[in-house]
Protein backbone atom coordinates (compact mmCIF):
# COMPACT_ATOMS: atom_id res chain seq x y z
CA UNK A 1 0.00 0.00 0.00
CA UNK A 2 1.48 3.31 -1.43
CA UNK A 3 1.65 5.83 1.59
CA UNK A 4 0.58 9.42 0.35
CA UNK A 5 3.33 12.23 1.32
CA UNK A 6 1.49 14.70 3.48
CA UNK A 7 1.23 18.66 1.98
CA UNK A 8 3.40 21.04 3.83
CA UNK A 9 0.37 22.78 4.78
CA UNK A 10 -1.00 19.50 6.64
CA UNK A 11 2.56 19.21 8.68
CA UNK A 12 2.48 22.75 9.66
CA UNK A 13 -1.20 22.25 11.43
CA UNK A 14 -0.66 19.25 12.46
CA UNK A 15 3.23 19.82 14.42
CA UNK A 16 1.51 22.69 16.11
CA UNK A 17 2.88 25.14 14.49
CA UNK A 18 0.76 29.00 13.69
CA UNK A 19 -0.18 28.46 10.19
CA UNK A 20 -0.77 31.71 8.11
CA UNK A 21 -2.17 30.64 4.55
CA UNK A 22 -2.74 33.64 1.72
CA UNK A 23 -5.31 33.31 -1.44
CA UNK A 24 -4.76 34.05 -4.92
CA UNK A 25 -7.54 34.51 -7.17
CA UNK A 26 -7.14 33.90 -10.96
CA UNK A 27 -6.99 36.25 -13.33
CA UNK A 28 -9.97 37.13 -15.76
CA UNK A 29 -8.02 35.69 -19.00
CA UNK A 30 -5.20 33.90 -20.28
CA UNK A 31 -2.36 35.63 -18.65
CA UNK A 32 -0.77 34.58 -15.65
CA UNK A 33 2.56 37.42 -14.80
CA UNK A 34 0.06 38.79 -12.36
CA UNK A 35 -0.45 35.64 -10.00
CA UNK A 36 3.40 34.71 -10.72
CA UNK A 37 4.13 37.89 -9.07
CA UNK A 38 1.70 37.35 -5.60
CA UNK A 39 2.93 33.72 -5.54
CA UNK A 40 6.64 34.48 -5.42
CA UNK A 41 5.62 37.54 -3.02
CA UNK A 42 4.05 34.88 -0.77
CA UNK A 43 6.61 32.05 -1.08
CA UNK A 44 8.09 32.47 2.31
CA UNK A 45 5.17 33.63 4.10
CA UNK A 46 2.35 31.04 3.37
CA UNK A 47 2.36 27.51 4.45
CA UNK A 48 -0.69 27.44 1.98
CA UNK A 49 -2.31 28.81 -0.64
CA UNK A 50 -5.91 29.12 -1.38
CA UNK A 51 -6.85 29.40 -5.16
CA UNK A 52 -10.56 30.83 -5.30
CA UNK A 53 -12.78 29.02 -7.88
CA UNK A 54 -14.63 31.74 -9.66
CA UNK A 55 -14.88 33.87 -6.50
CA UNK A 56 -17.73 36.30 -6.49
CA UNK A 57 -19.33 33.99 -9.39
CA UNK A 58 -17.26 36.05 -11.79
CA UNK A 59 -15.63 34.77 -14.76
CA UNK A 60 -11.64 33.47 -14.70
CA UNK A 61 -8.84 31.19 -14.80
CA UNK A 62 -9.64 27.80 -13.26
CA UNK A 63 -8.92 26.97 -10.16
CA UNK A 64 -7.44 23.70 -10.75
CA UNK A 65 -5.32 25.01 -12.87
CA UNK A 66 -3.91 27.34 -11.21
CA UNK A 67 -3.62 25.29 -8.04
CA UNK A 68 -1.22 23.23 -11.02
CA UNK A 69 0.50 26.05 -11.44
CA UNK A 70 1.35 26.87 -8.08
CA UNK A 71 2.57 23.23 -7.76
CA UNK A 72 4.58 23.32 -10.55
CA UNK A 73 6.27 27.18 -8.67
CA UNK A 74 7.50 24.58 -5.60
CA UNK A 75 4.09 26.20 -3.55
CA UNK A 76 1.51 24.67 -1.94
CA UNK A 77 -2.48 25.20 -3.05
CA UNK A 78 -5.08 24.46 -1.05
CA UNK A 79 -7.84 23.63 -4.12
CA UNK A 80 -11.15 25.91 -3.33
CA UNK A 81 -13.87 23.29 -4.83
CA UNK A 82 -17.30 25.26 -4.87
CA UNK A 83 -20.70 23.18 -5.99
CA UNK A 84 -22.46 26.42 -8.05
CA UNK A 85 -21.09 25.24 -11.48
CA UNK A 86 -20.31 21.96 -11.35
CA UNK A 87 -22.61 18.74 -10.80
CA UNK A 88 -21.65 15.50 -8.70
CA UNK A 89 -20.14 14.11 -12.15
CA UNK A 90 -17.94 16.73 -12.61
CA UNK A 91 -16.84 17.20 -9.25
CA UNK A 92 -15.96 13.79 -8.24
CA UNK A 93 -13.74 13.85 -11.84
CA UNK A 94 -11.82 17.46 -10.88
CA UNK A 95 -11.10 15.77 -7.45
CA UNK A 96 -9.56 12.46 -8.87
CA UNK A 97 -7.66 15.44 -11.42
CA UNK A 98 -6.43 17.24 -8.60
CA UNK A 99 -5.03 14.39 -6.69
CA UNK A 100 -3.21 13.07 -9.85
CA UNK A 101 -1.72 16.58 -10.11
CA UNK A 102 -0.19 15.95 -6.83
CA UNK A 103 -2.91 18.78 -5.04
CA UNK A 104 -3.79 17.45 -1.62
CA UNK A 105 -5.56 20.78 -0.09
CA UNK A 106 -8.85 20.94 -0.66
CA UNK A 107 -11.44 23.62 0.57
CA UNK A 108 -15.35 22.24 0.05
CA UNK A 109 -17.66 25.42 -0.40
CA UNK A 110 -21.36 25.81 -1.68
CA UNK A 111 -20.58 28.94 -3.95
CA UNK A 112 -22.18 32.34 -4.29
CA UNK A 113 -25.18 32.64 -5.63
CA UNK A 114 -24.92 32.95 -9.82
CA UNK A 115 -26.53 36.36 -9.54
CA UNK A 116 -24.17 37.99 -7.55
CA UNK A 117 -21.12 38.02 -10.13
CA UNK A 118 -20.98 38.92 -13.88
CA UNK A 119 -23.06 36.30 -15.19
CA UNK A 120 -26.24 36.70 -13.48
CA UNK A 121 -28.06 34.48 -16.70
CA UNK A 122 -26.34 31.14 -15.86
CA UNK A 123 -27.62 28.55 -14.83
CA UNK A 124 -27.01 27.84 -10.76
CA UNK A 125 -26.14 24.34 -10.43
CA UNK A 126 -25.51 23.41 -6.55
CA UNK A 127 -26.57 19.85 -7.17
CA UNK A 128 -24.84 18.91 -4.08
CA UNK A 129 -24.05 21.19 -0.64
CA UNK A 130 -20.56 21.65 1.21
CA UNK A 131 -21.34 19.11 3.18
CA UNK A 132 -22.44 16.72 0.53
CA UNK A 133 -19.42 17.41 -1.24
CA UNK A 134 -17.35 16.58 1.95
CA UNK A 135 -19.19 13.00 1.85
CA UNK A 136 -18.42 12.62 -1.83
CA UNK A 137 -14.73 13.04 -1.35
CA UNK A 138 -15.00 10.50 1.72
CA UNK A 139 -16.70 8.15 0.02
CA UNK A 140 -13.45 8.86 -2.85
CA UNK A 141 -10.99 8.22 0.10
CA UNK A 142 -12.74 4.96 0.78
CA UNK A 143 -12.36 3.87 -2.84
CA UNK A 144 -15.90 4.24 -4.01
CA UNK A 145 -18.00 6.96 -6.34
CA UNK A 146 -21.06 8.47 -5.39
CA UNK A 147 -22.85 5.65 -7.60
CA UNK A 148 -21.01 3.26 -5.09
CA UNK A 149 -18.37 2.35 -7.71
CA UNK A 150 -14.91 0.84 -7.34
CA UNK A 151 -12.04 3.30 -8.26
CA UNK A 152 -9.09 1.47 -9.70
CA UNK A 153 -7.29 3.72 -6.73
CA UNK A 154 -8.25 6.10 -3.72
CA UNK A 155 -6.82 9.51 -3.56
CA UNK A 156 -6.20 10.91 -0.32
CA UNK A 157 -6.76 14.61 0.73
CA UNK A 158 -6.46 17.07 3.32
CA UNK A 159 -9.98 18.25 3.54
CA UNK A 160 -11.09 21.53 4.53
CA UNK A 161 -14.31 23.81 5.05
CA UNK A 162 -15.65 27.26 5.55
CA UNK A 163 -17.60 28.61 8.79
CA UNK A 164 -18.82 31.81 9.56
CA UNK A 165 -18.10 33.10 13.26
CA UNK A 166 -20.29 36.41 12.77
CA UNK A 167 -23.71 35.30 12.00
CA UNK A 168 -25.77 37.80 12.87
CA UNK A 169 -29.20 36.16 13.97
CA UNK A 170 -29.82 33.37 16.10
CA UNK A 171 -31.11 30.69 13.28
CA UNK A 172 -27.80 31.56 11.29
CA UNK A 173 -25.75 31.01 14.32
CA UNK A 174 -26.88 28.10 15.52
CA UNK A 175 -27.05 26.53 11.48
CA UNK A 176 -23.31 27.61 11.69
CA UNK A 177 -22.47 25.57 14.35
CA UNK A 178 -24.92 22.23 13.23
CA UNK A 179 -23.72 22.85 10.13
CA UNK A 180 -19.77 22.90 11.04
CA UNK A 181 -20.70 19.16 13.32
CA UNK A 182 -22.33 18.11 9.95
CA UNK A 183 -18.63 19.12 8.23
CA UNK A 184 -16.72 17.66 11.20
CA UNK A 185 -18.59 14.39 10.60
CA UNK A 186 -18.19 14.39 7.18
CA UNK A 187 -14.66 14.46 7.30
CA UNK A 188 -13.44 18.17 6.96
CA UNK A 189 -9.95 18.18 8.92
CA UNK A 190 -9.08 21.75 9.23
CA UNK A 191 -11.92 25.61 8.58
CA UNK A 192 -10.93 28.71 7.30
CA UNK A 193 -13.69 31.41 8.74
CA UNK A 194 -14.97 34.34 6.76
CA UNK A 195 -13.18 36.86 7.20
CA UNK A 196 -13.59 38.64 10.99
CA UNK A 197 -13.32 42.05 11.86
CA UNK A 198 -14.11 41.83 15.63
CA UNK A 199 -11.95 39.87 17.73
CA UNK A 200 -14.18 39.73 20.51
CA UNK A 201 -16.68 37.95 18.18
CA UNK A 202 -14.33 35.36 17.13
CA UNK A 203 -13.29 34.80 20.25
CA UNK A 204 -17.31 33.84 21.32
CA UNK A 205 -17.42 32.15 18.49
CA UNK A 206 -14.10 29.44 19.30
CA UNK A 207 -15.06 29.22 22.86
CA UNK A 208 -18.71 27.83 22.06
CA UNK A 209 -17.10 25.15 19.34
CA UNK A 210 -14.31 24.40 22.30
CA UNK A 211 -17.72 23.81 24.81
CA UNK A 212 -18.96 22.08 21.67
CA UNK A 213 -16.51 19.61 21.77
CA UNK A 214 -15.09 20.64 18.12
CA UNK A 215 -11.65 20.14 18.01
CA UNK A 216 -10.51 20.96 14.71
CA UNK A 217 -7.91 23.36 13.68
CA UNK A 218 -9.68 27.06 12.92
CA UNK A 219 -7.68 29.31 10.87
CA UNK A 220 -9.30 33.11 11.52
CA UNK A 221 -9.98 34.75 7.91
CA UNK A 222 -8.37 38.05 7.68
CA UNK A 223 -9.23 40.28 4.82
CA UNK A 224 -7.18 43.35 4.04
CA UNK A 225 -8.90 46.48 4.59
CA UNK A 226 -7.08 48.58 1.25
CA UNK A 227 -9.88 51.74 2.02
CA UNK A 228 -12.92 52.79 3.26
CA UNK A 229 -14.30 52.62 -0.12
CA UNK A 230 -13.74 48.90 -0.16
CA UNK A 231 -15.29 48.46 3.37
CA UNK A 232 -18.00 50.35 2.15
CA UNK A 233 -18.51 48.03 -0.77
CA UNK A 234 -18.28 44.95 0.99
CA UNK A 235 -20.50 45.83 3.65
CA UNK A 236 -23.06 46.52 0.74
CA UNK A 237 -21.96 43.50 -1.87
CA UNK A 238 -20.02 41.01 -0.51
CA UNK A 239 -22.51 37.97 1.15
CA UNK A 240 -21.71 37.07 5.11
CA UNK A 241 -19.25 40.66 5.42
CA UNK A 242 -19.83 42.90 7.81
CA UNK A 243 -16.98 45.51 8.55
CA UNK A 244 -17.50 47.61 11.30
CA UNK A 245 -18.07 51.34 11.69
CA UNK A 246 -15.20 52.03 13.47
CA UNK A 247 -12.92 49.98 10.92
CA UNK A 248 -14.47 52.63 8.36
CA UNK A 249 -13.67 55.47 10.38
CA UNK A 250 -9.93 54.07 10.77
CA UNK A 251 -9.68 54.53 7.13
CA UNK A 252 -11.52 57.54 6.20
CA UNK A 253 -9.13 59.13 8.78
CA UNK A 254 -5.87 58.51 7.12
CA UNK A 255 -3.95 59.29 4.10
CA UNK A 256 -1.71 56.05 4.66
CA UNK A 257 -3.81 53.50 3.65
CA UNK A 258 -1.08 51.03 3.65
CA UNK A 259 0.07 51.34 7.42
CA UNK A 260 -3.27 51.83 8.64
CA UNK A 261 -4.35 48.55 6.74
CA UNK A 262 -1.10 46.64 8.10
CA UNK A 263 -1.99 48.06 11.84
CA UNK A 264 -5.02 46.75 11.60
CA UNK A 265 -4.82 43.43 10.17
CA UNK A 266 -1.74 42.79 12.47
CA UNK A 267 -3.60 43.97 15.54
CA UNK A 268 -6.39 41.66 14.51
CA UNK A 269 -4.02 39.01 14.44
CA UNK A 270 -2.48 39.87 17.71
CA UNK A 271 -5.79 39.57 19.46
CA UNK A 272 -7.23 36.37 17.84
CA UNK A 273 -3.98 34.21 17.56
CA UNK A 274 -4.34 32.77 21.21
CA UNK A 275 -7.64 31.32 20.27
CA UNK A 276 -6.68 29.69 16.60
CA UNK A 277 -4.61 27.67 14.51
CA UNK A 278 -3.92 30.10 12.28
CA UNK A 279 -4.76 33.00 9.56
CA UNK A 280 -6.00 33.23 6.41
CA UNK A 281 -5.05 35.89 4.69
CA UNK A 282 -7.54 37.53 1.94
CA UNK A 283 -4.49 40.16 0.38
CA UNK A 284 -7.08 41.02 -2.88
CA UNK A 285 -4.02 42.21 -4.83
CA UNK A 286 -1.88 43.62 -1.69
CA UNK A 287 0.16 40.61 -1.17
CA UNK A 288 3.49 42.76 -1.09
CA UNK A 289 2.09 43.83 2.11
CA UNK A 290 1.45 40.40 3.47
CA UNK A 291 4.95 40.15 4.85
CA UNK A 292 4.63 43.20 7.49
CA UNK A 293 1.22 41.95 8.30
CA UNK A 294 2.50 38.98 9.48
CA UNK A 295 6.21 39.66 10.78
CA UNK A 296 5.60 39.06 14.37
CA UNK A 297 4.47 35.50 13.97
CA UNK A 298 7.42 33.83 11.99
CA UNK B 1 -54.63 17.38 -10.94
CA UNK B 2 -51.67 17.16 -9.31
CA UNK B 3 -49.84 13.87 -9.18
CA UNK B 4 -48.34 12.18 -6.46
CA UNK B 5 -47.47 8.24 -5.89
CA UNK B 6 -46.40 6.30 -2.79
CA UNK B 7 -43.24 7.11 -1.25
CA UNK B 8 -41.56 3.20 -1.08
CA UNK B 9 -42.56 1.47 1.81
CA UNK B 10 -39.01 1.03 3.46
CA UNK B 11 -38.35 4.98 3.06
CA UNK B 12 -41.56 5.29 4.86
CA UNK B 13 -40.96 2.96 7.49
CA UNK B 14 -37.34 4.03 7.97
CA UNK B 15 -39.14 7.71 8.33
CA UNK B 16 -41.35 6.55 11.24
CA UNK B 17 -38.76 4.35 12.85
CA UNK B 18 -38.77 6.69 16.09
CA UNK B 19 -42.08 7.20 15.84
CA UNK B 20 -44.79 5.08 17.78
CA UNK B 21 -47.99 6.67 17.52
CA UNK B 22 -49.17 8.39 14.37
CA UNK B 23 -51.73 10.68 12.71
CA UNK B 24 -52.85 10.27 9.31
CA UNK B 25 -54.19 12.73 7.24
CA UNK B 26 -54.98 12.63 3.85
CA UNK B 27 -55.96 15.55 1.27
CA UNK B 28 -59.42 14.86 -0.40
CA UNK B 29 -58.61 16.61 -3.45
CA UNK B 30 -55.78 15.31 -6.19
CA UNK B 31 -54.78 12.32 -3.92
CA UNK B 32 -58.16 11.06 -4.17
CA UNK B 33 -57.90 11.30 -8.14
CA UNK B 34 -54.34 10.02 -8.19
CA UNK B 35 -55.27 6.99 -5.85
CA UNK B 36 -52.68 7.35 -3.92
CA UNK B 37 -55.24 8.83 -1.43
CA UNK B 38 -58.75 8.49 -0.14
CA UNK B 39 -60.78 6.13 2.64
CA UNK B 40 -59.62 3.09 1.29
CA UNK B 41 -56.10 3.87 0.68
CA UNK B 42 -55.95 5.76 4.49
CA UNK B 43 -57.91 2.70 5.78
CA UNK B 44 -55.19 0.38 4.34
CA UNK B 45 -52.16 2.67 5.47
CA UNK B 46 -53.65 2.23 9.11
CA UNK B 47 -53.72 -1.41 8.67
CA UNK B 48 -50.39 -1.82 7.73
CA UNK B 49 -48.48 0.36 10.14
CA UNK B 50 -50.49 -1.21 12.74
CA UNK B 51 -48.63 -4.50 11.76
CA UNK B 52 -45.49 -2.71 11.66
CA UNK B 53 -46.23 -2.26 15.76
CA UNK B 54 -47.44 1.59 15.25
CA UNK B 55 -50.46 2.78 17.04
CA UNK B 56 -52.48 5.13 14.44
CA UNK B 57 -54.12 7.82 17.15
CA UNK B 58 -56.73 9.26 14.24
CA UNK B 59 -57.39 9.67 10.67
CA UNK B 60 -58.95 12.65 9.38
CA UNK B 61 -59.44 13.26 5.28
CA UNK B 62 -59.42 17.23 4.47
CA UNK B 63 -60.69 18.74 1.16
CA UNK B 64 -57.75 20.52 -0.15
CA UNK B 65 -54.66 20.69 2.18
CA UNK B 66 -53.05 23.57 0.48
CA UNK B 67 -55.64 25.69 2.46
CA UNK B 68 -54.14 26.47 6.45
CA UNK B 69 -57.77 28.32 7.54
CA UNK B 70 -59.33 25.03 6.14
CA UNK B 71 -56.98 22.42 7.92
CA UNK B 72 -57.18 24.96 10.98
CA UNK B 73 -61.01 24.64 11.40
CA UNK B 74 -61.08 20.67 10.46
CA UNK B 75 -58.43 19.28 13.18
CA UNK B 76 -59.87 21.42 15.79
CA UNK B 77 -62.27 18.86 17.51
CA UNK B 78 -59.26 16.06 16.60
CA UNK B 79 -56.53 18.11 18.62
CA UNK B 80 -56.40 15.45 21.30
CA UNK B 81 -55.14 12.96 18.76
CA UNK B 82 -53.08 15.19 16.97
CA UNK B 83 -51.25 15.81 20.60
CA UNK B 84 -51.18 11.91 21.44
CA UNK B 85 -49.30 11.65 18.63
CA UNK B 86 -45.54 11.15 18.04
CA UNK B 87 -45.94 12.69 14.45
CA UNK B 88 -48.28 12.95 11.40
CA UNK B 89 -48.42 11.16 8.46
CA UNK B 90 -49.54 13.14 5.25
CA UNK B 91 -51.47 12.38 2.16
CA UNK B 92 -50.84 15.08 -0.03
CA UNK B 93 -48.78 17.12 -2.98
CA UNK B 94 -45.68 19.14 -1.16
CA UNK B 95 -48.17 21.60 -0.72
CA UNK B 96 -50.61 20.35 1.36
CA UNK B 97 -47.47 19.06 3.76
CA UNK B 98 -46.06 22.48 4.03
CA UNK B 99 -48.84 24.02 5.07
CA UNK B 100 -50.22 21.29 7.53
CA UNK B 101 -46.33 22.03 9.26
CA UNK B 102 -46.79 25.45 9.28
CA UNK B 103 -50.31 24.83 11.41
CA UNK B 104 -49.56 22.16 13.54
CA UNK B 105 -46.69 21.91 16.44
CA UNK B 106 -45.61 18.28 14.96
CA UNK B 107 -42.89 16.85 12.33
CA UNK B 108 -45.49 15.94 9.45
CA UNK B 109 -43.86 12.84 7.46
CA UNK B 110 -44.58 13.23 3.68
CA UNK B 111 -45.86 9.64 2.61
CA UNK B 112 -45.98 10.65 -1.02
CA UNK B 113 -44.01 11.76 -3.22
CA UNK B 114 -45.04 14.95 -5.73
CA UNK B 115 -44.45 14.35 -9.56
CA UNK B 116 -45.98 17.10 -11.69
CA UNK B 117 -48.75 20.13 -11.19
CA UNK B 118 -50.55 18.99 -14.29
CA UNK B 119 -51.86 22.90 -15.25
CA UNK B 120 -52.03 23.61 -11.10
CA UNK B 121 -50.45 24.87 -8.24
CA UNK B 122 -52.76 24.00 -5.79
CA UNK B 123 -56.90 24.33 -5.14
CA UNK B 124 -55.69 27.40 -2.50
CA UNK B 125 -53.03 29.47 -3.91
CA UNK B 126 -50.63 30.14 -0.37
CA UNK B 127 -47.19 30.86 0.22
CA UNK B 128 -45.96 27.57 -0.18
CA UNK B 129 -43.84 26.07 -3.11
CA UNK B 130 -43.09 22.96 -4.34
CA UNK B 131 -40.75 22.10 -7.17
CA UNK B 132 -42.23 18.63 -7.85
CA UNK B 133 -38.91 16.72 -7.59
CA UNK B 134 -40.67 13.31 -6.36
CA UNK B 135 -38.03 12.63 -3.77
CA UNK B 136 -39.52 14.64 -0.51
CA UNK B 137 -37.82 15.77 2.75
CA UNK B 138 -40.12 18.15 3.69
CA UNK B 139 -40.06 16.15 7.27
CA UNK B 140 -36.12 16.61 7.40
CA UNK B 141 -36.64 20.40 6.95
CA UNK B 142 -39.29 21.69 9.10
CA UNK B 143 -41.67 21.54 6.60
CA UNK B 144 -40.17 24.14 4.69
CA UNK B 145 -39.19 23.05 1.00
CA UNK B 146 -35.45 23.72 0.77
CA UNK B 147 -36.07 23.40 -2.97
CA UNK B 148 -37.95 26.15 -3.30
CA UNK B 149 -37.32 28.24 0.47
CA UNK B 150 -33.52 28.24 -0.90
CA UNK B 151 -32.04 29.44 -4.15
CA UNK B 152 -29.28 27.42 -3.55
CA UNK B 153 -31.35 24.37 -2.66
CA UNK B 154 -29.26 23.52 -0.02
CA UNK B 155 -30.10 20.39 1.90
CA UNK B 156 -27.94 20.28 5.41
CA UNK B 157 -28.11 23.77 6.26
CA UNK B 158 -28.04 27.11 5.72
CA UNK B 159 -24.92 29.39 3.62
CA UNK B 160 -22.68 32.00 5.39
CA UNK B 161 -24.36 34.82 2.47
CA UNK B 162 -27.39 35.68 4.92
CA UNK B 163 -27.46 38.73 6.74
CA UNK B 164 -30.30 39.76 9.03
CA UNK B 165 -31.82 36.53 8.09
CA UNK B 166 -32.53 37.80 4.64
CA UNK B 167 -30.87 35.90 1.30
CA UNK B 168 -27.88 36.87 -0.32
CA UNK B 169 -29.71 37.21 -3.63
CA UNK B 170 -32.32 39.51 -2.78
CA UNK B 171 -32.17 42.17 0.82
CA UNK B 172 -35.78 41.48 0.93
CA UNK B 173 -36.56 37.93 0.71
CA UNK B 174 -36.16 35.43 3.84
CA UNK B 175 -33.72 32.87 4.57
CA UNK B 176 -34.90 29.87 3.40
CA UNK B 177 -32.54 27.83 6.40
CA UNK B 178 -33.70 31.15 8.36
CA UNK B 179 -37.63 30.04 8.42
CA UNK B 180 -36.57 26.01 8.57
CA UNK B 181 -35.14 26.93 11.79
CA UNK B 182 -37.33 28.76 13.54
CA UNK B 183 -39.80 26.44 12.41
CA UNK B 184 -38.12 23.34 13.68
CA UNK B 185 -37.55 25.71 17.08
CA UNK B 186 -41.22 26.35 16.93
CA UNK B 187 -42.15 22.75 17.45
CA UNK B 188 -38.89 21.89 19.76
CA UNK B 189 -37.54 19.38 17.29
CA UNK B 190 -34.29 21.23 16.12
CA UNK B 191 -32.77 17.72 17.11
CA UNK B 192 -33.24 16.68 13.51
CA UNK B 193 -31.45 19.46 11.90
CA UNK B 194 -28.19 17.17 12.87
CA UNK B 195 -29.52 14.56 10.37
CA UNK B 196 -27.04 14.31 7.37
CA UNK B 197 -29.04 14.57 4.30
CA UNK B 198 -27.46 13.00 1.67
CA UNK B 199 -28.27 14.04 -2.26
CA UNK B 200 -31.25 14.57 -3.74
CA UNK B 201 -31.85 12.03 -6.61
CA UNK B 202 -32.85 13.67 -9.36
CA UNK B 203 -33.49 10.42 -11.75
CA UNK B 204 -36.73 10.81 -9.84
CA UNK B 205 -38.12 14.37 -11.20
CA UNK B 206 -38.58 12.38 -14.77
CA UNK B 207 -41.87 10.66 -14.98
CA UNK B 208 -42.20 6.85 -16.64
CA UNK B 209 -43.08 5.70 -19.26
CA UNK B 210 -45.98 4.25 -18.34
CA UNK B 211 -47.87 7.05 -15.82
CA UNK B 212 -46.87 9.04 -19.11
CA UNK B 213 -48.99 7.24 -21.11
CA UNK B 214 -52.21 7.44 -18.94
CA UNK B 215 -54.67 10.35 -18.10
CA UNK B 216 -53.39 11.32 -15.12
CA UNK B 217 -50.28 12.68 -16.85
CA UNK B 218 -52.49 14.51 -19.80
CA UNK B 219 -56.18 14.65 -20.46
CA UNK B 220 -55.35 13.93 -23.98
CA UNK B 221 -53.24 10.49 -22.98
CA UNK B 222 -55.68 6.97 -23.51
CA UNK B 223 -55.55 5.11 -20.53
CA UNK B 224 -53.32 1.72 -20.30
CA UNK B 225 -54.90 -0.84 -18.97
Amino acid sequence: METVEKSKFEKTLEEGKFAVTCEIGPPKGAGIEEIREAAEELRDIADGINVTDLQSSVMRLGSLVTCHLLKDWGLDPIFQVTCRDRNRLILQSDLLSAYVMGIRNILALTGDYTTTGDHPQAEPVFDLDSVQLLWAIKNLEEGKDLAGKELTQKPSFFKGAVVNPGADTEASYELQIIKMKKKIDQGAQFFQTQAIFDAEVFKRFMERIHNENMNVPVLAGIILLKSEKMANYMNKFVPGVFVPETLVKKMEGTQDKVSMCIEIASGLIEEVKKYCAGVHIQALGWEKHVSAVVKNLK
Amino acid sequence: MILTEFKPAEELLKKLEEDKKIFIIGCGGCPEGANTGGKEVLADIKEKLEKEGKTITGIIEIDFLCQKALIRSRIKPRMDEIKNADSVLIFSCGLGVQATSAVLDKVCHPALNTITFGGITGMWQGTERCDTCGDCILDYTGGICPYTACPKKLENGACAGQSNGKCETDKERDCGWELIYNNLKRIGRLDILNKFIPPRDYSKILPSATLRKTRLWALDEEEVV
